[in-house]
This record gives C-alpha cells, structure tokens and sequence, in this order.
C-alpha cells in the first residue's frame, strides 16, 4: 500500500514557495520584544547555555536580536544554530515573550539568507530535518536499513562526511509499518458518530515504533472512539529546529488540510509524539498562515490528555492492575510547554502494580536533531548527565517517556528500555499485552 | 466532566504553593493550575516577613510591626498567629536548608550589591555572611561577572557600617568562559568539579581546589569568604563546604538579585513538598474563564491557543500574584483581576494610582482585591463575589510589598489560611 501519501517527495511542486514569514507581511515580533524587562529567567533555565561557552543564550537569541533588527542591522548571529528549540525559555518567562517563536524564525532567516546552500552542515540538517524520507525509504527494506544504517564503516564515513555522530545506534525500523498493519487489520474496528478522533502518528510510530500506535489504537477503541487515520506527513519539529521553515510549510500544509477535513467529520485531533502535538498546537500558528490552521491547534490534543478531559480515565486505571517493572519517567521539554508534564506520573499513581518516578526538570539534552550532530553530541550529552543520573538513582531499571527522540538518549545513555505511556495504559485497561 | 479535586488553586507561587499544600493536610485532593512556571526562580530566595512600616525600618522584630499596619493589611486580616503557622509550613518544607527559624529577629543579609537586607528566612548557603556576626570579611567575585563588584560592594556594606572589615578582589574564575556566561555555567562547573583551564590553573585537576588556591593568598587573615550565589547549585552544600574545608575559613554566598540559584534551588524545595503531599500539577496554560451556579464556582477553563481544558472543583483558591505575577492587570480602562473580574477598588482618574513623589507612598502598589475576614473576595456592594473563592498572596491588596519587605510573608501566611480553610470545608 502506500504509506501516508503517494510519494515522500511529491511535494516538488509547490516547493518553490516561500514562506510566509519571509515574503509578504513579516511578523511583527517587535511588541513582543519590547515584553523584555530583563530579567534573564530565560538565561537560566536554557540547558544549551549551561553547557556551551559559545552560546550567549535565549535573551539574546529573542529579544535582543530583535531590537538589533530594528536598527536595521539585518545578520542573525549564527549562533542561533547552537538552540535545540527545547523551548524551556518560553514557559520559564514570566513576561510571556514568544522567545521560541522568535528563535524559529530568527533560524529560518539565517538558513533561508546567510547559510552556504552547498555546505556539509546545511546537507546534513537538511538529512537530519527531513528524517522522514529516509525513514520512508528504510521502511521498504527494514532489514537491510537497520543493518546498514548502523554498519560500523558507514557510520564513520557518515560522521567524517556528514557530520553525524557515530556514537548512536540509529533507530530500528519495524518490519511494518503502523499504517501497514492499520491497512491490515481493516482499518477502525469501531464506528461512533459521536466519539471520533483523528490520529496524527507522525513519522516515528509509524516506521520505527508501531507498537506505540498500535496501543493508542487499542487504548481509544477500548473506550468507544471511532479512530480516523488520515494521510500525513512530518510534523515539521525536526525542520523548526534546523531552520528549515520552506520544508516545514510544506508538510504543514498536507496535515493541516487533512486534519481539518477529519475535524470536519466530527473529530478531534490526537497525537502520541508531544512534539508533534506541540508543532500542531502552537508551532503552526505561530509560524504559518495556512487556512484552517488555527481550527486544527485548537482541536488538537497529546493522546492520555485527551482522554483525561474527556473519560474517567483516573477511575479506570484506580479499578485496574498491571504488572510491570518499575519506571523512571522523564517529562519532555515539549511536554512540559502543553502543560504535560505531570500527568503520566499523577495518573500512574493510582495504579497498582507499576511504580513510575519523576525523574525531576533536567533536559534529556538530544532535542530531536541536536544530539545527532557530531559537534553537538558531546554538549547533549553534558545535558542529559543530570537525567541519567537521577535515572540510575531510581528504584526502577526501565524508563518512561512520551517523546520518542527523548527515548533514545535515555536509552543511550543508562540501557534501559523505554516504554510509552500508552503502552502501560494498553496494558492495563485492554486484553492486548504491551509486551 | 473528567478532571475533578475538591480544591483547586489557581497560580503557582509562593501563596499558590502554600495554599496547596495547606488544603491537601486537611485531607482534600488538591490540583494546582499555573500558567507559567513557579515565579520562585526568579524569586531571590530570601523569605521576608516584615522589614518596614511606614517610616519605620528595618524592624529588628517584624512581629513589633504588626500592630503599625493599616487595618485592610493582609496581615491584619489573618492575625499573628496564621502568620506563625505560614512560617512554620515553610520551615517544615524546608528544612536546614534554610535558616532563621530559630528566632523572630530579622536577619540582615548582605547582597550582591552590597546592601544589607531584613529578612526572616535565608538560604543556609548565607548564614556565614550575616552582617550582625563581626567576622572580618573578604569577597571574591569574578572577571567577566557583571553581576558582581566585589570590591564595590565591599566598599558600600563599609559605607553602610557593617560591624566588620571587608574587603572584595576580583578574580579569574580558573576556567575561562565566555564574557556573558550564564550563572548556570559557573554553578556548573563547580557542581560537577569540571577540569580547569590548564593556563590559569596548572597544577590542579578540579576547578574547586583551584579556585580556593587562588582565593587562599588573598585572605589576609579574613575570617570568612563571600562568593556570588553561584558556589554550585544541586551539589550547593558539597562545594560551600569543600571549599571551606580547603580555605580553613566559613564560605558564604550573598543574596543575588532575582533570577537567583537560591529561588531555583527553593523551588526544587517547594515542588518536592508538593510532590509528598500528593497534590497534582498542571503547569503551562492560564486559567481564563469560569462557570458558577448560584454564586458558587463549579468549574475554571485553561486557554491553549484557543483551546480550552475545564477543571472542576467545590472550593478554589486565587493565588495569581499581583502586577508582576499578572494576577491584577492594569489597562487605560481601569485595573482589574482578569481570571474571576473581583472587585479591585482604584481611584476613577488613572493621575492618581501613582504618587507624584516617586518615593512616596504609592497607592497602586496596595491595588488588589479585598478579602473578608474568610479571605473571600467581596464585590463593590462589600458583598462575596463566589461563597466558595478564597484569595491568597499578592493577588491581595492592602500591602505595599516593595516597600514594606512582607512579600513572602504575606504569601505564606494568606496561602495556609486560604488553602486550610478550603480543605476544611470537603
Ligand atoms: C522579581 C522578584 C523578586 C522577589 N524578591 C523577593 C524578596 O527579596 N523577598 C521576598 O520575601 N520575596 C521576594 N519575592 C517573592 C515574592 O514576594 C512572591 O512572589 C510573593 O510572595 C508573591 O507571591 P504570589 O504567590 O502571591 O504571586 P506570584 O509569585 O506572582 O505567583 C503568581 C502565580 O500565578 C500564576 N498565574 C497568574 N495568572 C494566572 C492565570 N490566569 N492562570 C493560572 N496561573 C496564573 C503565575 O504564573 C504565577 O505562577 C520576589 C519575587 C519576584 C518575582
Ligand atoms: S525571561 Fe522574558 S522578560 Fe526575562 S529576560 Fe527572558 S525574555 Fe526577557
Ligand atoms: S529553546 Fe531551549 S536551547 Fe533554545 S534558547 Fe530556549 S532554552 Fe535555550
């Protein structure tokens, strides 16, 4: 079948228009900027600044580059290359200055003007960012793409050429992917007019873990959702945090189309990645005038949150049981922006048979692409050390987390094995074992 | 609807937290709903009761004042002795990592700026510093800092008359960082011991040994050493004490201006108390809307781009802070509470919120809304707005918290009384 669309590169032909932000109307952050009363809040919360010299932090990179702006002085520090878009800056300031959206657009300005097209570090991010038509590829030929990407030879070659890391595994591609089995089993096994949700798997459920969907799937029909699962494409987070704005329009487009036909039909949107629900909620209309836009982020939910809102999900999981090892959980940054941060370990809670432990607010430090980039790679894991650590010092010997980048360096860096919320919910309120 | 407590409380601060925590020993379940992050990391860390009354100050004994305080002061409201147990539930979240508990005294603490301030709680990581102990003093601070003047503050705590000598140097922190680092790269490198750089540092391995040999031919006999809030931030006491041990001599930290280490590390502190009490935090989205029925609140909505998530609950606390927390917000048209619009009384003509005399008494830092004696918020008429509101904090008028130092104070004792009040009632 095709998976997702007709091809990962069928957007050709409309990739010649420029983004919003950079023709016609710019937006006018000025106010915004003006918010600044100097507080430097945001300074100390950046995890990038805790551990690298070269970079002057997010007051800088917001505020203080737009009122240089101003004065017409028109190059982006380059530096601004050096934000993971963690986004922790924005949700520490109390002044509500759109800082992250200040740096998505500051990014964009520096790739889109002042960055060598040609250059080994505009391809590999543009490889990075587009992680999506390499996963489509891979997924066609999983066995030989898990083999090969992780081929000791082709990852120095990668590394020395490319400049990606050769101290991580990449990911495993599933033998199927979640659309595949989705097609499989005959699509939704429940029709309800009345309680219908679309599902934005985004790329990494789909081709490197299924079984992460497949539990959503499981999770939502156990309580009566009809579950629509409309084409789409990247959510466009690896593409922000490179700068990579004209591709990032593009997908946007596609999903933001889709979505609001599904809307349309009665559903709400929900997604199981937290930075593919933060890209749709507030990335989107923040950085992109696309009709529907705004429709799609109100509508738009992380996968437990909705059914927090909506099920007396607390009473079903306080008359479950499960039995599963103990979990260290660790919120992700993109998470703790939606407000997130606290609801796996509060609803876990009251389940007996698994004990899952906060691992407090330090950042993972991969932030999607970052860790991924040989010259970032020591700085992100710099950052993550506090995680680690605190992970170690837990009780249990696996881990927890929504994001699926955030799942690899925890990994990486303690070799435990990380689970999905949603799979420990599948777990308990359905037949279907996680395992 | 699905996301019920019996109490909600509605801002995330110092009052928020203690209200929280209040409720929650009653027995209650308790959700906390803030939009931003806990304002206590940018908080300085000091915990003030009451430093000044009108003309009067520093007080030695904030509790002397209680009685010089115009009567729609918060403090006024909940007497003495709530504001007893507001402090007794903060020394209780704290633990020794503060200090000050042991007496009603204010303690005067020496700052960056080199200013001395009143204060009734402070980090461990001063209690070597304060300007009452006659210890002759050095101060080291930092190339590149620009925080910190050692030997400027130094020169003005000697102008202030501090009992003691003091003297401040400035030093090349043994790594180089770049010219604005943050104060996190420093807390940092000391945290984890992280290599100095061989051309300041040759001989030593780790920046704390290093940093104590350079300090150690400074001394001169000083008989302690005060370092920027920046000597570490989880490993705080590990490093003040390593670096104690090596300089023979007490280490202390001086209050910095906010944001500080010691308003993160106390917020780590409040955060984990929270955790303890099982109380449920939702950080991230304001809350702007509400439902109620027959003048009682039912049900508060948080706003995501639009979006918008109900909380139900039978009681609810607002502890949204003042004008800089957002919790009262002025405008041409007039100063209001934007969450439930309680009644803020101002004067009509917007000339005069403010004093011509910019020292002067300034009427709109005591804006707020106006609590009965059960800390609910009354309307116009003098009548509750909701019978089951409490307000709590900032959100308060009647205090002058700038001027009068009260402002942690006031958030702990109206944050106990609003939360122990609302619990009870479940
Ligand atoms: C810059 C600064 C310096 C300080 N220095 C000192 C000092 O030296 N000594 C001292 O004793 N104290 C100091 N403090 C602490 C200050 O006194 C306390 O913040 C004060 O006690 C007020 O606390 P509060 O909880 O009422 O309000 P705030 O601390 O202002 O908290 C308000 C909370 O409500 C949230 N909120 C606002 N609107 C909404 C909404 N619509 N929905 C949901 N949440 C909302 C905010 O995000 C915030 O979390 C300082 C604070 C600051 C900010
Ligand atoms: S936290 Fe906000 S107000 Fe403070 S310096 Fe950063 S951008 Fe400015
Ligand atoms: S988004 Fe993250 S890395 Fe970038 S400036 Fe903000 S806090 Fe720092």
């Amino acid at each position: 079948m095709s998976d997702a669309d007709t091809t990962p590169t069928d957007a050709s032909t409309d990739s010649f228009e420029p983004v919003d932000v950079f023709s016609g109307e710019p937006m006018d952050l000025r106010p915004g900027a003006d918010d600044c009363y100097k507080c430097t809040t945001c300074d100390t919360s950046c995890p990038v600044a805790e551990v690298d010299d070269d970079f002057p932090g997010p007051k800088f990179q917001g505020p203080e580059q737009w009122r240089l702006k101003r004065k017409g002085d028109d190059d982006i520090d380059p530096s601004i290359n050096s934000c993971s878009n963690c986004m922790r800056c924005d949700n520490a300031c109390p002044s509500s200055v759109p800082l992250s959206q200040m740096h998505n657009e500051a990014r964009g300005a520096f790739v889109e003007r002042q960055m060598e097209k040609l250059s080994t570090e505009y391809v590999r991010n543009r490889i990075l960012a587009n992680y999506r038509t390499s996963a489509w590829f891979a997924s066609k030929v999983p066995q030989i793409a898990n083999f090969a990407m992780n081929f000791g030879p082709a990852r120095w070659v990668m590394e020395k050429t490319l400049g990606v890391t050769a101290e991580r595994e990449f990911p495993a591609f599933a033998q199927q992917t979640f659309r595949e089995w989705w097609a499989e089993r005959g699509g939704a096994h429940v029709e309800n007019p009345d309680k219908r949700v679309a599902y934005f798997h985004g790329c990494y459920s789909n081709y490197n873990t299924p079984e992460v969907a497949k539990a959503m799937v499981h999770v939502y029909e156990h309580f009566d959702y009809e579950i629509l699962v409309p084409p789409q494409k990247c959510s466009g987070t690896p593409m922000f945090a490179n700068g990579m704005l004209t591709d990032a329009r593009r997908h946007a487009r596609t999903n933001v189309e889709e979505l609001a036909a599904a809307i349309n039909d009665g559903a709400d949107v929900i997604a199981s990645c937290t930075s593919c629900s933060m890209a749709l909620r507030q990335e989107y209309p923040e950085l992109f005038d696309i009709t529907d836009i705004e429709t799609v982020a109100q509508h738009t939910y992380e996968g437990l949150e909705y059914l927090r809102i909506n099920e007396d999900l607390r009473g079903a999981v306080e008359e479950s049981e499960v039995d599963m090892p103990d979990m260290a959980y660790h919120a992700p940054c993109h998470a703790r922006n939606q407000g997130l941060d606290r609801q796996a370990v509060e609803l876990f809670r009251d389940l007996d048979g698994v004990d899952v432990e906060d691992v407090g607010p330090s950042c993972s430090g991969i932030s999607g692409t970052y860790g991924w980039k040989e010259e970032k790679y020591d700085k992100s894991m710099q950052i993550g050390e506090e995680m680690f650590e605190h992970m170690e010092a837990g009780a249990g010997e696996e881990g927890m987390t929504e994001c699926p980048t955030c799942a690899m360096q925890m990994e990486h860096g303690t070799g435990y094995e990380i689970t999905h919320p949603l799979e420990v919910l599948q777990e308990a309120l359905t037949e279907t074992s996680a395992a | 609807m699905a996301i019920r407590e019996d109490v909600l409380v509605v801002g995330g601060g110092l009052a928020g937290m203690s209200a929280a925590l209040s409720a929650a020993e009653t027995g209650a379940t308790v959700r906390l709903l803030s939009h931003k992050k806990s304002t206590l990391r940018h908080a300085s860390g000091l915990v003030d009761c009451l430093g000044y009354t009108g003309d009067d100050g520093p007080l030695a004994d904030p509790y002397t004042g209680l009685s010089d305080l115009p009567n729609e002061h918060p403090y006024r409201v909940v007497g003495e002795s709530a504001i007893r147990e507001g402090f007794d539930r903060f020394d209780g979240v704290v633990g020794d990592s503060y200090r000050g508990g042991h007496t009603d005294a204010n303690a005067l603490v020496p700052t960056q700026a080199g200013t001395i301030k009143p204060t009734a709680r402070y980090p461990a990581s001063m209690a070597a510093g304060l300007a009452s102990d006659a210890r002759s003093t050095l101060l080291v601070g930092f190339e590149g800092l620009s925080d910190f003047d050692a030997p400027l503050a130094a020169d003005r705590l000697a102008a202030a008359g501090v009992p003691f000598d003091v003297r401040g140097v400035t030093l090349r922190f043994p790594k180089e960082f770049r010219a604005d680092a943050k104060l996190t790269r420093y807390a940092r490198a000391l945290d984890r011991d992280e290599e100095p750089d061989r051309d300041r540092a040759p001989r030593f391995d780790g920046v704390r040994r290093a940093l104590a040999e350079l300090v150690r031919p400074k001394l001169d006999g000083a008989e302690r050493v005060g370092f920027p809030s920046l000597v570490g931030d989880d490993e705080n006491d590990v490093v003040r004490e390593d670096l104690a041990n090596r300089l023979d001599v007490p280490v202390f930290e001086l209050a910095a201006s906010p944001p500080s280490l010691p308003g993160v590390r106390l917020e780590s502190l409040f955060l984990a108390a929270l955790d303890e009490a099982g109380v449920r935090r939702t950080t991230g989205n304001p809350v702007v809307d509400y439902e109620s029925e027959d003048g009682a609140l039912t049900t508060v909505y948080t706003d995501k781009n639009g979006q918008r998530v109900p909380y139900g609950a039978d009681q609810f606390v607002l502890a949204t802070g003042g004008l800089v927390g957002k919790g009262i917000g002025s405008s041409r048209d007039g100063v209001r509470e934007p969450v439930f619009d309680c009644h803020i009384p101002h004067p009509e003509d917007r000339y005069d919120w403010s004093a011509t005399d910019a020292f002067g008494d300034q009427p709109f830092a005591r804006f707020g809304v106006v609590p009965d004696d059960d800390l609910r918020p009354l309307d116009a008429a003098g009548d509750v707005e909701f019978s089951n509101l409490r307000a709590a904090g900032s959100v308060l008028g009647g205090a002058d918290f700038a001027a009068q130092k009260c402002g942690s104070g006031v958030s702990l004792a109206t944050g106990h009384v609003a939360g122990e009040r609302a619990g009870a009632l479940i």
